[in-house]
């Protein structure tokens, strides 16, 4: 495909689609969980039955969209970038705890430090909730204890998922050419030269035009 | 893949950490959480804008209903029958239900899923006394809780029927029922978890066996002794 001068391709289609679906069943799962365990929210849908059958499906789809996503290159490829830390992701983050990103921006890749740990958390969110939930579901799994402890971390785990999930919710909210590149794919080169300008240089668009 | 692809695998240590500290919360959560009920409780003992108790284990009831919605059923039309292998079939008021002698129970509440209120009052009618008006046929043997949500049931064995802790209570905490805790009037069967406790009581019937209740078909233990059953070893409330 001939590149627009002007927009960079952010997302393929598959990383699109992992993250609609992915943000579906979160948000399924979120969902469900207030209703299972807020006693205000419970009272008024009760049929609990019906939202642990849910709750229970919808915890173990939602590796799935990943999972079946690492057929695709351009998904392992920035698997990679999501894993890797560099110097510049250090400054960052130093920059961000001091909170000196605004104005002073401190260049970043095609991720930033906090969208990388924002991914590793919710990496491993899912994979803890996904075993604590298992042990849950069949109690005959394991010993009772074991059962008291994954209900303690699948509880405080999923009030930190929530605050975590809101919070990338908030960031978007506020980064209209953000949600653009996950909604199109596509982003515009001042937006990334700004955001992401490690990133935009790679391109090979990024030489000087005549 | 440019600079941004190379350096320390950050992101792994964090999937890999966070696997570590989840089987640790999942050895020790029990202890914790223990320890964090008692923090908690004294917290919300003093949060006045009541979000505290939206943390997990804080003491205090949870909501459950397999209904699809609170069912209401005002003071003046609630009815209670008695009624299947019994020489006398009667139905009660709640009025009627006032009438008779009271008992007064504080116990612990204990719910199989783990949660545990302290200390907390029902007061109500014995189911025994209610037994012994109706006059069960010899051939008895069980007893059949129905529910005006229109799903829920319950068991007894007419044994554990006529212990004295077991009630049909009008009050909770020394106030009515509340029609979200199951009221104008539920079953309190205080040495059992308290699935046994059916909420919107609306029929007892004598039968000749014991007749697996709502949870009991999803294979909850009939005789749900507190510490004895269900896999669990928490400590008795009765």
């Amino acid at each position: 495909m001939r590149q627009r001068p002007e927009t960079m391709r952010r997302f393929t289609t598959a990383e699109r689609w992992i993250h609609r679906t992915t943000a579906v069943l979160m948000g399924v799962a979120l969902l469900t969980a207030a209703f299972l365990y807020l006693p205000a929210l419970a009272e008024l849908v009760g049929r609990r039955r019906l939202l642990v059958s849910v709750h229970e499906w919808t915890g173990l789809l939602l590796p799935l969209p990943l999972l079946a996503g690492l057929a695709f290159r351009a998904v392992r490829a920035d698997l990679g970038r999501l894993n890797r830390f560099g110097p510049h992701d250090r400054r960052w983050l130093s920059a961000a705890l001091r909170h000196r990103t605004v104005g002073r921006p401190v260049p970043a890749g095609k991720f930033n430090a906090g969208q990388k740990l924002y991914a590793a958390f919710t990496a491993g969110a899912v994979l803890v909730m996904l075993g604590t939930g298992l042990l849950m579901w069949f109690t005959h799994l394991a010993p009772l204890v074991w059962r008291t402890g994954a209900t303690f971390v699948h509880d405080w785990l999923a009030l930190a998922i929530a605050v975590l999930v809101l919070g990338h919710i908030w960031m978007a909210a506020r980064d209209p050419e953000a949600r653009r590149g996950m909604r199109t794919g596509w982003v515009s080169r001042a937006w990334a030269r700004r955001e992401h300008p490690l990133w935009e240089k790679e391109s090979p668009d990024a030489q000087p035009r005549p | 893949m440019g600079k941004d692809g190379t350096g320390a695998p950050v992101g792994r240590r964090v999937v890999l950490g966070m696997l570590g500290l989840g089987a640790a919360g999942v050895a020790a959560g029990g202890y914790l959480q223990s320890g964090l009920d008692n923090l908690l409780a004294s917290v919300t003992a003093k949060d006045p804008t009541g979000l505290s108790g939206l943390l997990p284990g804080g003491q205090g009831f949870r909501f459950y209903s397999v209904a699809d919605s609170v069912p209401h059923r005002s003071a003046a039309d609630y009815r209670l029958t008695v009624d299947g292998l019994v020489d006398r079939p009667t139905t009660y008021t709640l009025e009627r239900l006032r009438a008779m002698p009271r008992t007064r129970l504080v116990r612990d509440v204990q719910c199989v899923t783990g949660w545990r209120v302290p200390h907390y009052a029902f007061t109500g009618v014995r189911l025994a006394d209610l037994l012994a008006q109706a006059g069960v046929r010899p051939e008895a043997k069980a007893l059949r809780f129905t529910c005006f949500d229109g799903v829920y049931s319950e068991s007894l064995t007419l044994d554990q029927a006529r212990r004295p802790d077991m009630l049909v209570a009008y009050e909770m905490d020394d106030k009515p029922v509340t029609a979200a805790h199951g009221g104008p009037v539920r079953l309190y069967a205080a040495p059992m978890y308290f699935y046994k406790s059916a909420k919107w009581l609306s029929g007892i019937t004598l039968t000749d066996h014991v007749q697996p209740g709502y949870w009991e078909h999803y294979g909850y233990d009939m005789d749900a002794w507190v510490g004895r059953s269900n896999g669990r070893t928490d400590a008795p409330t009765s």
